[in-house]
């Protein structure tokens, strides 16, 4: 245990005997001796070596904890393809009401309309934003819809009679794509990106034989660009009767603009922590629905929430709400119950405020923010040692290489970041796409204001300033944060991932 | 319509004149025509805050919480008290807000929690190592026999009937894709009956306590297991793991199970967190985040994520899962739900929904109609079968205010009329007493209905 000051404490290590926050109510039956309910030989020698702490001492010292968390209601965010919009304060309220948030997940679907005619509502508009026409929201998060997403590719072709091998995911997908295909019992093909930040027309061509089952797609991709041959794309695989999967983590960048079921995609999931306002909670919770077409739908997990005409004993409104489980091509289930209930509460809440015009002032916004930041870093000379990738409009994000600045200032993409803290911004994500040496990507999103970016341009310029003339402070950044750079490689090579008590 | 943007049309203009284009439209000019929308997209128009809420009130006004009924719906997810410091703490920005905690020196809130988190689940679990939160618990009864196919590559998973259906049914479903079989292992008397196990076996997974809230011997099944060289998977029930042997010290090589029931809502079945537990052996096979004590620069205590060459962003196709996002803020109010109660707390917690439990079972058992499924132990959830219809004997008592609990016969075909009956610490004797009369009035009603259209 390494020792720590009293701002540094662990719950565990404030934990004093004899002191308590919880009361039990009292006993009201009869009671019975432990050994006749619970033999012994069942029961535990000792009792788990939780915290004994009282209310005061865990409200103070989660409460400080918090404090040495930086958050987005705090500061601007802008790590790329995370997509840190502002969490409306509505959906927390909304989310809590007791008969969303006290609902039984068993509970008989007659007692339960609201919330599955808000599921079903949540489908819809999902559906028609993604251009799809169905829905399953029951996967947890993005990775997991991938999950889903390749499942169902799998059952596709199964179902079809065919043994397909292989699934294409571009060099500069996300990790979790490559990882999902593994997991879902499929190789990993990658296709590689030509000079201009598009798919390697000619290197997808030359993989994509009657073996390949899907191809995962991110677009705009992680570089931030439209892939302007999608149709072409599309055409091939559709060419060889693979299916065509949309990674929606960019998302925030087309809705309202265009749709991936227009662009030919077969299954697309949406991050609803992304593009739809949940909050990231330091990790999560989130959900990844995803849309499907027809060719598709027979497979998706089951149950679905569908909408039946009402009858005679089925609730006596227009319509009646019901879980289905009747779906004997179904992939099966992917978790418990529905999905993330609350955070349906949250994105639908979400939907609502904004309608169809305001998800395209969204997007519209998130690109021209976006193409500012891009414009200013360019004018305030940063471009010199942090050019952009790829130099030309972007969508909602955009990618910036450090190698000029670590060649040129002797800091590295890190060092900036870490000097960032120092400046009270989030860093951009760093050291991806894996394909741009010293990589930066920033998304600002929507929701920041022309000073923020303003702002954050001219941090960026007094960081490489300062390191012209020492590079020895950003390498060494940062200094005003709770801790300072950690050590990583012992805590990998020596893990204590667990406190001893 | 609400908006959550702040540029105004002066700020517009000028950052379309920094860009160098006219328009907002030219920045789009790179989407093929042909895939332009022309139109708006079919939604409804955007509303005031104050229409969406009570939009999103007339919803939940819709649907019969456990406020409004006298619940003893469990089979997975509990009704227990969240006590109120919970949503003080987890509704602060700076844990609400962040990010996954990439940036260590400014989130050690966050990863100093996810440390204390895995030190409880470990303690609970008897385990050593915890990740910190997976997304709930049948999925991570999935995540943990692709750890099993990674550790032994075998080609069978064993799996006791006595698990969640949900589970059962979420790893049928990702076996599929690893060319997996899953198998069966019967109950017999309300517990798993110990399988015969062939040298293809990756794993046996047991529930603790089973879905017909029978407690489990563990130790038979597991060294059963490491006797055919397969590992042992326990799904369990956190607070049951008060009073019972934790599956580590009865020789499970991994613990996973549902979280909600420590300090998290119902939510109709999420955002919860699952929690994931292993022995050190499996520690780098193991899916998701894992926070890690070290030091900064000036020698100053600090956690970071750790053992990432795992992770799928460093790894990619030969990580050990797909996982990124998980449920950080459910796993949070778990950790604070645990400090609440306290070590002693617990056990006091545990020992009353035992009594309590045990007067529901017994008083149950003694109503004309009913029979006890099994009578082996149980904490918090029994079975019975009912000599009435189930499906219409529920209905009657909900009509009553009163939902007696899950009808088991949706899921296992043998027990058409059974009931699982959950008792938590909300449940007064008081309550559990009108349950008794509500049910017995319920089965009394049915029966004769029965005789009378006989």
């Amino acid at each position: 245990m390494i020792g720590a000051a009293d701002d540094q404490l662990t719950i565990f290590e404030r934990s004093r005997e004899g002191r308590r926050a919880f009361v039990a109510p009292a006993l009201d039956v009869p009671e019975r001796p432990l050994d006749e309910l619970l033999p012994a030989h069942l029961r535990r020698a000792e009792p788990p070596k939780l915290p004994e702490v009282a209310e005061p001492e865990i409200v103070r010292h989660y409460n400080r904890l918090s404090k040495r968390n930086f958050d987005l209601d705090t500061g601007f965010y802008p790590l790329g393809s995370c997509t840190m919009k502002h969490n409306p304060k509505l959906h927390e309220r909304v989310a809590a009401l007791p008969g969303h948030a006290k609902l039984h997940p068993f509970q008989d679907p007659a007692h339960a309309q609201g919330a599955l005619e808000l599921m079903w509502r949540l489908q819809s508009a999902l559906s028609e934003i993604a251009g799809l026409p169905h829905v399953s929201l029951q996967p947890s998060a993005g990775s997991h819809g991938e999950l889903a997403g390749v499942l169902l590719t799998r059952a596709y072709h199964e179902d079809r009679g065919e043994h397909r091998t292989k699934v294409l995911t571009p060099d500069t997908a996300h990790g979790t794509n490559p990882a999902t295909v593994t997991m879902a019992g499929y190789e990993v093909v990658k296709v590689g990106t030509d000079e201009q930040g598009n798919v390697d027309l000619d290197d997808l061509r030359s993989k994509t034989t009657d073996d390949v089952a899907c191809l995962m797609l991110t677009n705009p991709s992680t570089v931030g660009l439209f892939e302007p041959g999608i149709e072409e794309i599309a055409k091939i695989m559709h060419g060889v009767g693979a299916t065509l999967y949309y990674d929606g983590a960019n998302l925030n960048a087309i809705m309202g603009i265009c749709r991936p079921g227009d662009m030919g995609f077969d299954i697309v999931h949406f991050n609803l922590h992304k593009s739809f306002t949940q909050p990231h909670g330091g990790g999560g919770p989130g959900a990844g629905p995803i849309a499907v077409s027809d060719r598709i739908e027979p497979y998706l997990p089951r149950p679905q929430v569908v909408r039946r005409s009402a009858s005679a004993g089925n609730g006596g409104g227009e319509h009646y709400y019901d879980l289905d489980y009747d779906r004997p091509k179904s992939i099966g289930r992917l978790r418990g119950f529905q999905g993330n209930y609350g955070v349906f509460v949250r994105s639908y809440a979400y939907i609502r405020s904004l309608g169809a015009e305001g998800l395209r002032e969204v997007s519209e916004v998130a690109v021209l923010n976006a193409n500012y930041l891009l414009a200013l870093l360019r004018e305030a000379g940063v471009a010199e040692y942090l050019p952009a990738a790829y130099d030309r409009i972007c969508m909602h994000e955009f990618v910036l290489s450090g190698a000029p600045m670590k060649r040129e200032l002797g800091i590295k993409t890190l060092d900036l970041a870490k000097r960032l803290l120092d400046h009270g911004v989030h860093p951009p994500t760093v050291y991806f796409p894996l394909i741009v040496d010293e990589a930066l990507l920033i998304e600002p999103t929507e929701t920041e204001t022309k000073e923020t970016l303003d702002h954050f341009a001219q941090i960026v310029a007094e960081i490489l300033r300062e390191a012209r003339e020492d590079p020895e402070i950003a390498r060494n950044a940062p200094y005003t944060t709770p801790v300072r750079r950690l050590d990583e490689a012992t805590a990998a090579r020596h893990p204590v991932v667990r406190q001893p008590l | 319509m609400t908006s959550y943007v702040s540029a105004t049309e002066q700020d517009r203009r000028e950052m379309l004149a920094a860009i160098g284009v006219e328009s907002i439209d030219e920045l789009f000019a790179g989407i093929p025509a042909a895939l332009r929308l022309s139109g708006a997209l079919a939604l409804d128009r955007g509303l005031s805050e104050q229409e969406v809420y009570d939009e999103l009130r007339a919803l939940a006004a819709r649907n019969t919480s456990t406020e409004e009924e006298l619940s003893f719906l469990g089979a997975g997810m509990y009704d227990h008290y969240v006590p109120a410091l919970i949503d003080s703490i987890i509704l602060r920005s700076e844990f609400l807000t962040p990010y996954t905690p990439y940036q260590p020196e400014i989130s050690q809130g966050g990863l100093q929690a996810m440390f204390e988190y895995q030190t409880a689940i470990s303690e609970l679990t008897g385990l050593p190592i915890s990740n910190a939160s997976v997304y709930e618990g049948p999925s991570a009864v999935g995540a943990a026999g692709y750890v099993a196919k990674l550790h032994n590559g075998r080609k069978r998973f064993v799996v006791s009937r006595g698990v969640h259906p949900h589970s059962r049914e979420t790893l049928a479903t990702l076996a599929h894709g690893w060319e997996m079989e899953v198998v069966e292992a019967p109950l017999s008397d309300g517990v798993t009956a110990l399988p015969e196990l062939g040298e293809d076996v990756s794993a046996v997974i047991v529930q603790q306590p089973n879905f017909l809230g029978a407690v489990e011997q563990l130790e038979p099944l597991a060294s059963a297991a490491r006797e055919a060289g397969a590992l042992t998977i326990c799904a369990c029930d956190p607070l049951p793991l008060a009073l019972l042997n934790p599956p580590g010290e009865c020789g499970a090589d991994i613990a996973v199970g549902e979280g909600q029931t420590l300090g998290n809502r119902l939510d109709f079945g999420g955002p919860s967190f699952g929690f994931f537990a292993c022995t050190e052996e499996l520690m780098r096979r193991m899916p998701g985040r894992i926070a890690g004590e070290t030091r900064d620069v000036d020698g100053k205590r600090g956690f970071v994520l750790t053992l990432q060459t795992r992770e799928q962003h460093i790894r990619r196709e030969r990580a050990t899962s797909n996982i990124c996002t998980s449920q950080a803020l459910n796993a949070l109010a778990g950790v604070i739900y645990l400090s609440w109660l306290g070590r002693r707390g617990i056990v006091e917690l545990a020992e009353l929904m035992l009594q309590r439990t045990a007067y529901a079972r017994e008083r149950l058992a003694a109503l004309e109609g009913v029979t006890l499924l099994h009578e082996q132990p149980v904490v918090r959830e029994f079975a019975v079968e009912l000599e009435a219809p189930v499906e219409r004997v529920l209905h009657r008592c909900r009509e009553r205010g009163v939902n007696p609990g899950y009808a088991l016969g949706r899921e296992y075909a043998e027990y058409p009329n059974g009931l699982l009956v959950a008792i938590t610490e909300r449940r007064t004797k008081a309550e559990i007493d009108l349950l008794a009369d509500t049910l017995e009035a319920a089965i009394a009603a049915e029966r004769s209905a029965v005789g009378a259209r006989a």
